[in-house]
């Protein structure tokens, strides 16, 4: 009897233990994707802001274009109608967890992005447009705020990777999976973002 | 699909990293093109502002860019030496790929402000690029480092006393902790000593390297203090 009490009340100890270490991981796991996931919504909104900052842009630079008389009004038309899609875009950290949303946002973004580079190679066409140095200081703000863009995205995508790698590592896919931790979207490399646009005239 | 896009860029940056270079100078010229006088000039002028201001900026030219965008060559040799403090991530690396004929402007984050695109890209076209149109690269070389110069001094100020300030901090927080160990090592009497002490060996030895590491820049050759970079800055040709 008291020697059963003593093997009981050890393996009781045990599983309580094993419990407590349990626990312990447990909290440790969860405040690290607590972490993960703060870093991926603080990259993010740093993207945003880029983006945003790049839309300010906009209508200094296609003002200062139309004043050339005969530039093209199509190519100026676009970048207008693509920044109105952007602008009408209500942005929030939510659109991480819905990979549709996530999709339109990228979509409509590289739609600006296409339709701005196309302006720029246009640009090259009208060389008092190109002598103007208020137009290449724009330019130059342009071509600085893509840049970020490129550098915010790589980093937006190191931050996500640290976080689907660590929600689908074992065992802390349990702990990811109770508290409703999803694996979040990348940036991809847009289709053709890499060629040069072609202007036809 | 995704993964593989993935394991491509990594292994394209893990190939790609030995080519940018570890700068140990404020000015280093890996393509032959400068003579030691010029870049020793350079180098005092720069170490010197860095002293003042506690601001670092950098010029590397290098012969070609191996196909590299210049923005990412920039940006990538600019986060590897770390330039500028972890404090202010006041660095700026002027870089210059002579056959490519491509010159760059990376700037920190800190000193976005005081050196913003327009402004970088301005120092490129008017003053920079008209020398190296006439095969002049020291001058353009110097007239834009100057340029850079002026438009960041007065945004930090070196302070000397910053650095006694982490020191006292370290010091106290070794104290801290190898009274920590001691109380420790007490408590537990002397059957883990055994555990206790290799603790104490190895949590010591952390805790005195971190330390010392702020001061190093002054000592002859350049160390980066940690700054980061968001892209910011402006491309050239010439």
């Amino acid at each position: 009897m008291n020697k059963g009490m003593v093997i009981g009340c050890g393996v009781a100890g045990f599983f309580l233990l094993l419990f407590a270490i349990a626990i312990f991981w447990g909290i440790g796991a969860y405040n690290n994707l607590v972490n993960l996931n703060e870093t991926v919504i603080g990259s993010w909104s740093q993207v945003e802001n880029l983006y945003q900052r790049r839309a300010d842009l906009i209508p200094n630079l296609v003002n200062t274009v139309k004043g050339y008389a005969d530039f093209e009004k199509q190519v100026l038309t676009d970048v207008t109608e693509a920044r109105a899609r952007v602008s009408q875009m209500t942005v929030t950290p939510e659109v991480l967890n819905d990979p549709q949303a996530f999709q339109r946002f990228e979509q409509s973004q590289s739609q600006l992005t296409g339709a701005l580079s196309r302006l720029l190679v246009t640009v090259e066409n009208y060389p008092e447009l190109k002598a103007n140095e208020g137009f290449l200081q724009l330019q130059s703000q342009l071509e600085g705020t893509e840049n970020r863009i490129t550098v915010g995205r790589r980093q937006f995508n190191q931050t996500v990777q640290e976080y689907n790698t660590t929600i689908k590592r074992f065992p802390t896919t349990f702990i990811a999976g109770l508290f409703g931790y999803y694996q979040k979207e990348y940036f991809k490399a847009a289709p053709g973002s890499d060629v040069v646009p072609k202007v036809e005239f | 699909m995704r993964y593989l896009f993935f394991i491509f860029l990594i292994s394209a940056a893990a190939l790609a990293q030995p080519h940018f270079p570890t700068l140990t100078k404020w000015a280093t010229d890996l393509s032959g093109t400068l003579t030691a006088p010029q870049i020793n000039t350079l180098n005092v002028r720069l170490s010197t502002f860095e002293d003042s201001t506690s601001t670092q900026l950098l010029m590397l030219m290098i012969y070609t860019l191996d196909d590299i965008p210049i923005e990412d060559y920039a940006y990538e040799t600019a986060t590897k030496n770390k330039i500028g403090s972890k404090e202010f991530d006041n660095g700026a690396l002027f870089l210059i790929a002579k056959n490519d004929k491509k010159l760059r402007i990376e700037v920190g984050y800190g000193l976005e402000g005081a050196l913003p695109d327009a402004l970088a890209s301005s120092i490129i076209r008017n003053v920079v690029v008209p020398h190296f149109k006439n095969d002049d690269y020291y001058a353009g070389i110097s007239a834009g480092i100057d340029a850079m110069i002026l438009a960041v001094k007065g945004e930090y100020t070196a302070d000397p006393a910053s650095g006694d300030d982490d020191e006292g901090g370290s010091i106290i927080s070794t104290i801290m902790f190898i009274i920590f160990i001691i109380i420790m090592v007490l408590v537990r009497g002397g059957g883990r000593r055994l555990g206790g002490s290799i603790y104490y060996g190895g949590g010591l030895g952390g805790r005195s390297w971190g330390g010392s590491s702020s001061s190093g820049g002054s000592f002859g050759g350049f160390s980066g203090g940690g700054g980061s970079f968001g892209g910011g800055g402006s491309s050239g040709s010439w």
